[in-house]
């Protein structure tokens, strides 16, 4: 649960954290506004708002609104395709391992090469082509090996396809709009942190604004990032607690709620969901506490 | 000087008028032509950014205001007649903003909190002004003695009939969560925090445990603890209130979110200020009074803040553990049969949404602004 809120978060966050100092000056109020409007409001009022207000005044399946790629929204939830997984479909994504073994190899010799000969070669193109191009090709070759059910009306609900209930699909909403406004400060911050003097030096050097970005900009603004956002991803993970507001079986309505019910021993039973989170909340801080000494600055 | 005034040279004594821009790079279109089009990933995004303005605003507007139902008494206001479209039912808010903002508080005693948020209010202006005089005594009595005066109007005694807490509801919970959970977190997150960098073991061990358990688990499993446990553990007969046990338990939760903003401003306090209070003759105290707090809580007042506001959002939980705060009261309100219409349910929740947004966003600009004014001698 909260994963998948983390993933659907981060790269929007990160968009939205730079649209705010964007040049244009449309995109940088609207990202204003955006931010300051959902972080000034409760995360449980707005899953209230996306379930009760939103997802259940929606007209039924039949009526409902069908967006690109026969995905539908109505009052059932989220109803999209749902692949059919064929022959020789695991060969596709054993390649993906490959391909990202091949990236790294490639990436390691065209830094040989440019310490070697000054000359550079675009790798992150090339290993995009190869992280995408291998799987397809494989895929194209072996003939295409999944197939999508589509979902169809019959009666009064969807026959096949695949659904994303209300709950859920509020729950996602909710927390990745709300969690985003957050990210985005801080990723704000921290490319904020970062002194001009910094990228004017790289421009003299002759980078381009991108290459700046990548190279100058990013790698020195992630020190100030990561330990923000460490707090950030253990918020979330207890901010996805919330989904018993609204009726989605997480960890505490799964524990706390039937586990509770049939066995009827409350206090082991909260004490065990407690001691998940903390669990969980130490593993998480663990890694990010790891992952932020990898990119520190070393010092004296 | 005799020089220049027989010699008949020409010296210019004042500066050309600088020539106006080219209209094009002046007025209106020039700041157009710069913010928005400067270069064609500019356009595209100042094109989308304009489709989504006018694909998603007129709806809104006339959703909120040009459609919306104002006045009404009950749910025929707000039923779609006809097949013509319906807005907002801001009727059902304004029918029920006695029971949003004091709950089933009984109607001949609502004058009490009345009284209480203006005084709150008015003694916060007085607190928060910077140019208001006498500051110092008004913290000291908001602290101590408007407390007393809160508690005895609210729950009545002394001549005033008694309000048990069950029947008080709506913005009056929700503020009083949020403000005894300020008022006692901040002392009790100075004390964590110092205990944590206390050179004492068992002192630091026990604000470690004490900080990490509490800032590693969820608020709704907290109250949960409070509301269903607590009284498991207490003897048959002590029987005390569910709000003061919600209450407790935010004030802990968020007492251990304030002791690491703390530790953080303390630890950016130079080791020379400390060494400094101690060549002074300070005793602990005396120079954490003195010396250290001041700087320390001064640096991390955004950090402060921003709890404050977190502890003002988390304060809707308590409507998971059965307390009617405002968000509660107006999902309450919800099976209201005499107001059951599709549109209260959207336009209440957009409600609280306004209320809580209001308080949360006037905090944060509080907060920058006191930023900018305590930012003595540490401009970069």
């Amino acid at each position: 649960m909260a994963l998948s809120s983390a993933f659907r978060a981060s790269p929007k966050t990160g968009v939205v954290g730079i649209s705010r100092l964007s040049k244009n000056w449309l995109l940088a109020r609207a990202a204003t506004v955006y931010v300051e409007t959902l972080r000034n409001i409760p995360l449980l009022l707005q899953l209230l708002f996306w379930y009760k207000a939103v997802l259940s005044v929606l007209p039924g399946p039949r009526q409902g609104y069908w967006l690109p790629l026969s995905i539908n929204l109505s009052n059932r939830g989220l109803t999209m395709p749902r692949p059919i997984i064929g022959e020789g479909f695991e060969i596709v994504l054993s390649t993906v391992p490959v391909a990202v073994v091949l990236t790294w190899v490639m990436a390691r010799w065209a830094k040989r090469r440019q310490i070697a000969t000054g000359q550079p070669f675009p790798v992150f193109r090339a290993s995009l082509g190869l992280i995408i191009g291998l799987p397809l090709a494989v895929f194209l070759v072996l003939g295409a090996p999944l197939s999508f059910e589509f979902p169809e009306l019959k009666g009064f609900n969807f026959v096949g396809g695949m659904v994303i209930h209300p709950e859920l699909t509020a729950m996602l909403f909710g927390i990745s709009l709300y969690t985003a406004t957050y990210i985005a400060e801080t990723v704000r911050a921290g490319i904020l942190a970062v002194s001009t003097g910094q990228s004017e030096a790289a421009f003299s050097l002759g980078l381009r604004p991108s290459q700046t970005m990548r190279l100058i900009v990013v790698p020195q603004a992630m020190r100030v990032i990561i330990p923000p956002l460490t707090s950030q991803y253990l918020n979330l993970t207890k901010n996805s607690s919330l989904a018993l507001a609204i009726g989605y079986p997480d960890l505490v309505a799964v524990f706390a709620g039937s586990t509770l019910n049939i066995t009827g021993h409350a206090i082991e039973v909260i004490a065990i969901t407690m001691a998940v989170y903390l669990a969980l909340s130490l593993v998480t801080a663990a890694l990010m506490n790891w992952f932020n000494a990898r990119v520190a600055l070393v010092e004296r | 000087m005799n020089r220049i005034e027989t010699d008949t040279v020409f010296v210019r004594r004042d500066f050309l008028e600088p020539e106006a821009p080219p209209p094009s790079l002046g007025g209106v279109p020039g700041w157009v032509r710069k913010n928005l089009f400067s270069s064609p990933l500019n356009i595209v995004v100042s094109l989308t950014m304009l489709f989504l303005l006018v694909w998603l605003l007129p709806p809104l507007i006339r959703w909120l205001f040009v459609d919306a139902v104002w006045t009404g008494t009950n749910r025929e206001a707000c039923l779609p007649k006809n097949g013509e479209t319906m807005g907002a039912c801001w009727a059902f808010v304004n029918a029920k903003l006695a029971q949003f903002t004091f709950g089933s508080y009984p109607a001949d005693q609502r004058w009490r909190p009345s009284l209480v948020m203006i005084g709150f209010f008015l003694g916060l202006a007085w607190v928060a002004i910077p140019k208001m005089p006498r500051r110092r005594e008004g913290v000291w009595f908001m602290l101590t003695a408007f407390p007393v005066l809160t508690f005895w109007l609210l729950y009545g005694g002394l001549g005033l009939p008694i309000v048990e807490t069950p029947n008080w509801g709506g913005l009056l919970v929700t503020l009083v969560v949020a403000i005894s959970g300020i008022v006692a977190s901040l002392p009790l997150g100075i004390l964590l925090a110092l205990g944590r960098r206390s050179k004492l073991p068992f002192i630091k061990i026990v604000s470690v445990v004490f900080i990490e358990v509490w800032r590693g688990v969820p608020l709704i499993t907290v109250l949960f603890m409070a509301s269903v446990m607590l009284p498991l553990f207490l003897p048959t007969g002590v029987n005390f209130d569910k709000l003061l046990r919600a209450l407790i338990g935010v004030a802990l939760f968020t007492g251990a979110y304030m002791a690491e903003t703390i530790r953080g401003g303390l630890q950016a306090i130079p080791k020379g200020q400390y060494e400094g209070a101690a060549s002074l003759g300070l005793g602990y105290w005396q120079s954490m009074r003195l010396i250290i707090l001041p700087q320390a809580l001064k640096i991390v007042i955004p950090g402060i803040v921003n709890s404050f506001i977190s502890l003002f959002k988390d304060t809707s939980l308590v409507m998971i553990i059965g307390l009617y705060d405002l968000l509660g009261s107006i999902q309450r309100n919800f099976s209201d049969a005499s107001w059951s219409t599709p549109s209260i349910a959207p336009t209440g929740l957009i409600f609280a949404a306004a209320v809580f947004w209001v308080f949360c966003f006037s905090m944060s600009r509080y907060s920058m602004y006191m930023e900018r004014k305590l930012n003595t001698g540490r401009k970069r």
